[in-house]
């Protein structure tokens, strides 16, 4: 059964239009060794053994854990309204209503994310939107060299390893990107070091850019995001903040502590953790940059009957108009994954957002009175919103033998950042407001007799988890 | 019909020299052409151009364009008044409309440009 769109003959008719006797010729311009090489499949087999063996792929995604993972993708309750609303066809469109006089019901649903999305940043603009998180950001970062016309951009150690690598990806070898490190001990450990920053921020033979820093960082931890702010103005470079929505009912949102840019993965908003994707890419700006942002903006107009209308925005700079000149190659806006997070918001509501906020942060608070009580203390010891992390020795074995008693035990930090020895031994956890108290109490439980079963060495590193049994 | 003080480019760039001072502009058939004008990005004063080299972007409700610097200099002075007023660059295009001074830096390459009727019968060719 054939599942392209074009039959036999309407190939034939095409290739002679074009005077061209096969496919490939229209591939010809590409170098041989750049094409791609015939896919290699397996044989076709019957649908009954294939969804047969599909479901035994599938079956191996371990769906029963009890999860402490976050580490930039959030577990939240969703309405039933936000996945019932988006069965409905109607969203079901291609990429871009570039034709307002077809597509206001598209065109709306954007301007209405971007309306509730710059109300929870306090930012003005906001573009509909981009990949992910880490897209985002990457964004961000090419924003503000584009606006100060400088090459060079910092971005602190405690924004999610992710986004730093995907940065990297994007500025290549034409613009630099600079680590800020973190303070190492003391109250303020594990969070941006600002003295560092300062430091090279002074570097007048490489004017700053932009200077990155992410609310609640990677560790969780809150970060003086005012503060850095000022010390990236003082010197002219802009400030980008990378946010988790969810936080923003409870914590200042960019606007209020002079964040320049806001980015940030919308995915807690509705849509669930999945392996890897589609996310939401959330990016903002102030007015000033408006013409320094990528993807699409919707505007609220009237048409030539006087009725209101909805319309894409500041089109020309985007790729189909200005090529290699446009502000950026972003594609799609994420229209679906974009409605979700605009249903998941106006459902909910402002007093909805704030109650998920700080129950998460409540039920994190109490996996940490838990964790305590079998003596496993947080890595840093500054405020945190609800995900932090604690040093277990033998962190990766622990990890492990609770997969097997049913537990995901967040993030073994090692994973993501292996040669760094500030997070040997360390665990990420986080608490949503899905994380019931019989979960912590059956979790610390788990977590104890793995403890006890440890081999000696172990024990010996953590005496106090004895204690606690 | 292009004033006859002024030289021009094929990118239709104008600029008038003034001792060692140039004014540069658009034209105004690249203005007939853009239509209306609602955005004018320009450089920092001090920027070096070289002759050729991308000054800026003007937008216009149909297309982004780059503008070319007609000959080389240091910028001395850009038109403020654009940032509130871009509309200034359709309606005097070769008065309020100008965009930036620059600080001549080889006098010789105006003799690369187009004066006033060469200037016309290339429009008039378009």
């Amino acid at each position: 059964m054939p599942y392209g769109p074009h039959t036999a003959p309407d190939r034939e008719r095409m290739l002679a239009t074009l005077g061209i006797a096969s496919v490939d010729e229209l591939f010809l311009d590409i170098p041989e060794a750049l094409r791609a090489s015939p896919l290699r499949l397996p044989d076709p087999e019957p649908e009954l053994e294939l969804a047969s063996r599909l479901r035994g792929l599938a079956a191996r995604n371990r769906v029963d854990l009890v999860s402490f993972l976050g580490a930039g993708v959030y577990r939240h309750y969703s309405p039933a309204v936000v996945d019932q609303m988006l069965l409905r066809g109607e969203w079901y469109t291609a990429y871009t209503p570039y034709q307002p006089e077809v597509s206001q019901g598209t065109l709306q649903s954007i301007y209405e994310y971007e309306s509730l999305i710059a109300e929870l940043v306090g930012l003005e603009i906001v573009s509909a939107s981009h990949y992910d998180g880490a897209a985002a950001t990457a964004e961000a970062g090419l924003m503000t060299c584009r606006a100060t016309r400088r090459e060079r951009v910092l971005v602190s150690r405690a924004v999610h390893p992710h986004y730093r690598e995907t940065m990297q990806t994007y500025f290549g070898s034409a613009l630099q990107l600079d680590e800020i490190p973190l303070v190492e001990t003391g109250p303020d450990a594990g969070t941006t070091d600002l003295a560092a920053l300062e430091r090279l921020l002074g570097d007048t033979e490489r004017p700053v850019a932009g200077v990155v820093a992410a609310q609640p960082n990677f560790f969780g931890l809150l970060e003086p995001m005012r503060e850095i702010g000022e010390l990236a103005h003082a010197v002219g470079a802009l400030f980008t903040a990378v946010v988790e929505p969810v936080s923003l009912a409870v914590l200042d949102p960019p606007g209020a502590y002079g964040a320049d840019i806001a980015a940030g993965e919308g995915q807690a908003l509705g849509i669930s953790p999945q392996y890897g994707g589609p996310y939401l890419g959330i990016l903002a700006c102030t007015e000033p940059l408006v013409r320094q942002i990528p993807g699409r903006l919707v505007g609220m107009t009237t048409d030539v009957r006087g009725q209101r209308a909805f319309v894409m925005t500041m089109r020309a700079r985007e790729q189909d108009i200005r090529r290699d000149k446009a502000a950026s190659n972003i594609c799609t806006n994420q229209a679906l994954l974009a409605l979700a997070a605009s249903i998941y918001l106006v459902t909910i509501g402002p007093h909805g957002l704030r109650d998920v906020a700080a129950t998460g942060a409540a039920r994190a608070a109490e996996l940490e009175t838990a964790l305590a009580g079998l003596g496993i203390e947080r890595l840093h010891p500054g405020p945190y919103l609800n995900e932090f992390a604690v040093r277990i020795p033998g962190a990766r074995d622990i990890h492990r033998r609770l997969i097997d008693r049913g537990f995901l035990a967040g993030l073994v930090l090692a994973d993501v950042e292996p040669g760094d020895p500030a997070v040997a031994d360390t665990l990420l956890l986080c608490a949503t407001e899905v994380t019931t108290s019989t979960d912590i109490a059956r979790f610390a439980g788990a977590l104890a007799e793995v403890l006890g079963a440890m081999p000696p060495v172990a024990v010996e590193a953590g005496p106090r988890s004895g204690a606690a049994r | 019909m292009n004033p006859t003080d002024l030289r021009y480019t094929n990118d239709h760039e104008w600029v008038r020299v003034e001792g060692d001072t140039a004014t540069i502009g658009i034209t105004g058939f690249a203005t007939d052409q853009l239509g209306d004008i609602v955005y004018v990005e320009l450089p920092a004063t001090g920027t070096a151009l070289a002759q050729g080299a991308t000054f800026g972007v003007v937008e216009s409700v149909k297309a982004v364009s780059d503008l070319f610097a007609p000959i080389s200099g240091e910028v001395v002075a850009t038109n403020d008044g654009l940032s509130s007023q871009p509309e200034l660059v359709n309606q005097e295009p070769y008065g309020s409309g100008w965009m930036l001074k620059l600080k001549v830096a080889d006098a010789s390459e105006l003799d690369s440009l187009l004066d006033a009727a060469a200037y016309d019968a290339l429009n008039a060719e378009a």
